[in-house]
């Protein structure tokens, strides 16, 4: 039996019906109620709905085999597990983005707004940029407009909400997108299980 | 006389019988100090799993350390003897920074390092101790094992870059082909130039499997050497029951400034986490000014300890007596029952706190079950 953390919300749905597609259905998944764990016994698997950023870490603790999780939520937690397929959903990135029109000034220590502050420490880091990190937990944008930062580290998808903000992309960091991944002991054991699974889903998002 | 507490302890008990697997092999004991100069750290810093060392000022001034890592001290306080082996073990408590909590812990490490003259069968029996090791605490274990100076030579040959080459061992240690073709791409790397490195990514599985391929790949790759040097190493489980639990694993990248040749980690099923590693680390011996070669690996007991059931009783019997009870005649009383191999918990009162199995009256001299 394969345990599988699955983000709540859209992109958990959207990553469900690749699991099912994939050969791996449990209907109940998707019935309305508050149960939170859903067993297909024939199909071997047993899948659990849990916040987006708490994937990698049922699955790094073993509470699951594998789970899905965005590539910016594996960058943040730095979580130590296998990242066994990329599943091109939930296609996004992590950017830069400040007011229209800013213009850094490298005499200044540049503030930082974001959710993500281990991805902007690292970026930063990585070109020499001294930087002060302000740690929010939503409506980020809101932090250049109120003159809260300098600028905010962000996922991006479509560039809207920036807009209607008037703030715009000023450096992409990296792609972002949904990844299957494996707890690392657990693989060792449900080897054969866990790859078959990730060949389907693989097969899948390539169909 | 047999002491039942350490025995239930199942950390105690893991470490006593690695103990004595290692010194059935002539391993010696190795005792060493829970402090050390912090200089030793300092110039070792990404040697150590977790950053961060408690400090303090010793009497004389000197910056001292709890000892984050149990190696450093074994190579600093043994000089290097042309040509001879030395084979210890220890069992020591470590301090390092918890990656759940980010404070530090005291967190118990046994394991054993062979440093000297190590050639082949060193390196052999090392690998067929870490399989016992396994075997000794956990019914079913996996040993990982993996060969730095093979997976290094073919990432090297990608790039000069020294960032991109541990962006890429990243990518392998995650099992993360995707990742291989991505980072290839954003920096100009032919994906044809990484097909040997996907190719090694792709092999995992038993020795007698996995070799026959490694050794068409190594020939391609002008790696012949690493793959036999892994063949042979391997070859101490031929014929024997571990064998089963020995599988070539890519993904196991230790740090290359210490590590070189043949490296490993050991799993346990049920235990969420690796719960032994090691492997070659002549590096880390050139570092430190020693001409001689090394191989060891530590066992992490504490999550193996974490394995199975809680008790589910504090103590088998709570013998309960009344106010005026003669010490004596009480402690005769409980004396019988241990001696029916039960733990006895006596009280004047009842402790609504602790979980006895049976409780007990004793009164006017008998001991009465009660329902």
């Amino acid at each position: 039996m394969l345990n599988v953390a699955l983000p709540k919300g859209r992109l958990g749905e959207q990553v469900y019906d690749l699991f099912e597609k994939a050969g791996y259905p449990c209907p109940s998944v998707k019935e309305t109620s508050r149960r939170l764990i859903f067993e297909n016994e024939a199909a071997g698997v047993r899948y659990f709905w849990v916040k987006p950023s708490d994937v990698a870490i049922y699955v790094e603790r073993g509470a699951a085999d594998i789970g899905v999780a965005g590539k910016d939520i594996l960058l943040e937690s730095g979580a130590d597990v296998y990242e066994l397929a990329d599943l091109h959903v939930g296609v996004c990135r992590m950017a830069v983005a400040a007011k229209r029109g800013f213009r850094d000034d490298p005499r200044r220590t540049l503030r930082v707004a974001t959710k993500f502050t281990n991805i902007a420490r690292r970026h930063y880091a990585a070109v020499g940029r001294d930087i002060d990190i302000i740690h929010l937990n939503g409506s980020i944008e809101l932090a250049p407009i109120l003159g809260l930062a300098d600028v905010i580290v962000d996922i991006v998808e479509t560039g809207t909400t920036l807009k209607e903000n008037d703030l715009e992309v000023i450096e992409d960091i990296v792609p972002v997108s949904a990844r299957l991944i494996a707890n690392k002991a657990g693989f060792k054991f449900k080897t054969e299980e866990i790859e078959r699974l990730a060949r389907e889903l693989r097969t899948e998002e390539t169909v | 006389m047999e002491n039942n507490a350490v025995l239930t302890d199942p950390q105690e008990r893991i470490a006593l019988a690695l103990r004595a697997l290692y010194a059935r092999y002539g391993y010696q004991p190795y005792r060493m100090s829970k402090f050390e100069e912090y200089d030793l750290y300092s110039r070792n810093k990404d040697f150590l799993i977790s950053e961060g060392v408690i400090t303090f000022t010793d009497t004389d001034g000197k910056l001292m350390a709890l000892k984050p890592d149990v190696t450093l001290s074994i190579v600093k306080n043994n000089a290097d003897l042309p040509g001879v082996t030395q084979k210890l073990y220890y069992s020591e408590n470590v301090y390092r920074v918890s990656k759940g909590t980010g404070t530090f812990r005291e967190i118990p490490q046994t394991g054993l390092e062979c440093i000297g003259a190590v050639d082949d069968c060193c390196v052999g029996e090392v690998l067929f101790l870490a399989a016992e090791s396994l075997a000794a605490v956990g019914e079913r274990s996996v040993l990982d094992v993996s060969h730095l100076g093979l997976l290094t030579a073919l990432v090297d040959r990608l790039t000069p870059d020294g960032a991109v080459r541990e962006e890429l061992l990243r990518c392998v240690s995650g099992k993360n082909s995707h990742g291989v073709d991505a980072v290839c791409a954003g920096h100009g790397i032919p994906a044809e130039a990484a097909a040997p490195l996907r190719e090694l990514l792709a092999l995992y599985g038993a020795p007698e499997t996995v070799l026959p391929k490694l050794a068409v790949l190594a020939e391609k790759t002008g790696t012949e050497r690493e793959a036999q040097e892994l063949a042979r190493a391997l070859g101490v489980f031929a014929g024997t029951a571990l064998a089963k639990s020995v599988r070539i694993d890519f993904s196991v990248v230790s740090d290359r400034h210490y590590y070189n040749g043949v490296v490993f980690k050991g799993f346990i099923e049920g235990v969420p986490e690796c719960v032994l590693s090691g492997g070659q680390y002549d590096n880390l011996m050139k570092r430190m000014g020693r001409a001689s070669r090394a191989i060891g690996f530590a066992v992490y007991p504490e999550p193996l300890g974490r394995m199975g059931e809680s008790a589910p009783y504090d103590a088998d019997v709570m013998l309960l007596y009344e106010a005026g009870t003669e010490p004596a005649a009480l402690r005769a009383a409980a004396a019988g029952l241990m001696a029916e191999g039960k733990s006895v918990f006596t009280c004047a009162r009842e402790n609504p706190k602790l979980r006895c199995r049976e409780k007990a009256l004793f009164r006017n001299g008998e001991v009465t079950f009660l329902a």
